[in-house]
């Protein structure tokens, strides 16, 4: 159901706290044919770079980034890494890569490696974004969703999560941990990397497959979650939204809550459109909408989840639907 | 040019995403275009009555967003819409805000 976005070259974004297996997983999927393709840009804190020591495939492809944080500090740096590798590939003095990844420190808050992507004025024009994955500790996954604001954030804006190191932690500790995720983020499909085989594919492609849109609710109205202030709304309607409305009230929002709006994700069905819309939004950056090719079942439902931070859920549900619905008289 | 930063280039808004494979948009053709500015207009002033400002297209290029007593300013594009929009109010636009919530209701029937 992946529909072809232009062609521009999709950024995957590695993210997760400290010591959560970031550069283990990039590891294995560097190994994997399906990103055999791929340039790769680490990011590190401090002065001299050591994650790159683990990797085994380091070519002219990838960089490192040593002068700090990638989100705070080094956002022009990411910027004039990312067009020295495409203009070394427009040169041919790279190989013609097809996918960029990058592996942020685990301090990073995502969002402005997002932006930098999404709004540099040459990126935009070459670069999509791809997907978010985060790594999740399994052992010390929970203090620091406790402690660490980044890693509730990190877990948050995913479109992929990733618990590694489950083989080194009890069953009960792995599994609390799934469900307080699963809070975080109900809809980000979810990996065990010790016990599941990680499909290098399914991990890097955007598209809302069927797995994933069965992860939205179906019967109910609605449904919310509170953690760590984070809460999580699902929403799930029948009726057809007004594609317009919708994009008044969704920039209404995202300007005056951008910052506690750590994401929005779903599929809506327009009124006016057979096949469905997927949207998506991290904080105060809104995807393109991507017009799907079907409906991935007979019931044409918008799904849409709404994670945010000290927002209350049902205020954003009834302030959709006020904004978003079409007048009945209409 | 954005508004917030004046960088030359900025991102489009998704709202107005350039016609590609794979993307949604009412940005197809000018007959298109021309009717989702009119919609547009006219979805922004059904909020916008709540604050007493009103938003008028300008020659299909651009936005004029009046206050009641006559206050104007030129918008860009519907991104730089609600920031305009607070700076000559002189206070926020918030769509959470249960009293607007409720008036937003009545209308939906």
């Amino acid at each position: 159901m992946a529909e072809a976005v232009a062609d521009l070259t999709p950024v995957t974004l590695i993210t997760g706290f400290l010591g959560s297996g970031k550069t283990t997983l990039l590891q294995r999927l560097l190994l994997d044919p399906a990103l055999a393709d791929t340039a790769v840009l680490i990011n590190e804190l401090g002065e001299i770079g050591l994650d790159h020591h683990l990797l085994e495939r380091i070519d002219d492809t990838m960089v490192m980034l040593q002068s700090g944080c990638v989100c705070c500090t080094i956002r022009g740096e990411l910027s004039a890494a990312i067009k020295n590798l495409h203009s070394r590939r427009e040169q041919g003095t790279l190989p013609p890569f097809r996918r960029l990844v990058i592996e942020s420190t685990g301090l990073a808050d995502p969002f402005p490696i997002l932006s930098t992507v999404r709004s540099d004025p040459v990126l935009q024009h070459h670069f999509t974004l791809g997907n978010v994955i985060t790594t999740v500790d399994a052992v010390n996954g929970s203090r620091q969703l406790d402690t660490q604001p980044e890693s509730v954030k990190q877990a948050a804006v995913a479109d992929r999560l990733v618990l590694t190191k489950t083989d080194l932690s009890d069953r009960d500790t792995a599994e609390r941990l799934i469900k307080r995720l699963r809070r975080i983020n109900p809809e980000a499909p979810l990996w065990c990397s010790s016990k599941d085989v990680v499909d290098a594919n399914l991990l890097v492609e955007r598209c809302f497959g069927q797995a994933e849109i069965a992860s939205f609710p179906e019967d109910e109205q609605q449904d919310h979650s509170h953690i760590n202030d984070i809460s999580s709304l699902a929403l799930s309607l029948a009726e057809p939204i007004d594609w317009t409305r919708f994009g008044i009230w969704m920039t209404m929002l995202v300007h005056r809550h951008g910052n506690e709006l750590l994401r929005v994700k779903g599929i809506l069905n327009i009124a006016g459109s057979e096949t469905p819309v997927a949207i998506h939004a991290v904080q105060h950056l809104v995807h393109p909408p991507r017009h799907l090719g079907a409906w991935p079942d007979a019931e044409r439902r918008s799904r849409i989840v709404f994670i945010s931070r000290g927002l209350s859920p049902s205020a954003i549900q009834r302030s959709f639907r006020a904004f978003s619905m079409p007048s009945i008289c209409r | 040019m954005c508004a917030l930063c004046g960088v030359l280039g900025g991102p489009e808004h998704w709202t107005d995403a350039t016609p590609r494979p794979g993307i949604f948009t009412r940005n197809t053709d000018a007959a298109a275009r021309r009717r989702e500015r009119l919609h547009r207009v006219a979805a922004a002033n059904r909020v916008l009555k709540h604050f007493g400002m009103s938003l008028a297209d300008w020659q299909g290029s651009a936005f004029v967003l009046s206050t009641a007593t006559g206050k104007t300013e030129i918008v860009d594009n519907i991104a730089h819409l609600w920031m305009s929009a607070e700076r000559l109010l002189g206070r926020p636009c918030d769509p959470l805000d249960p009293a607007l919530i409720v008036r937003m209701e009545r209308e939906i029937g």
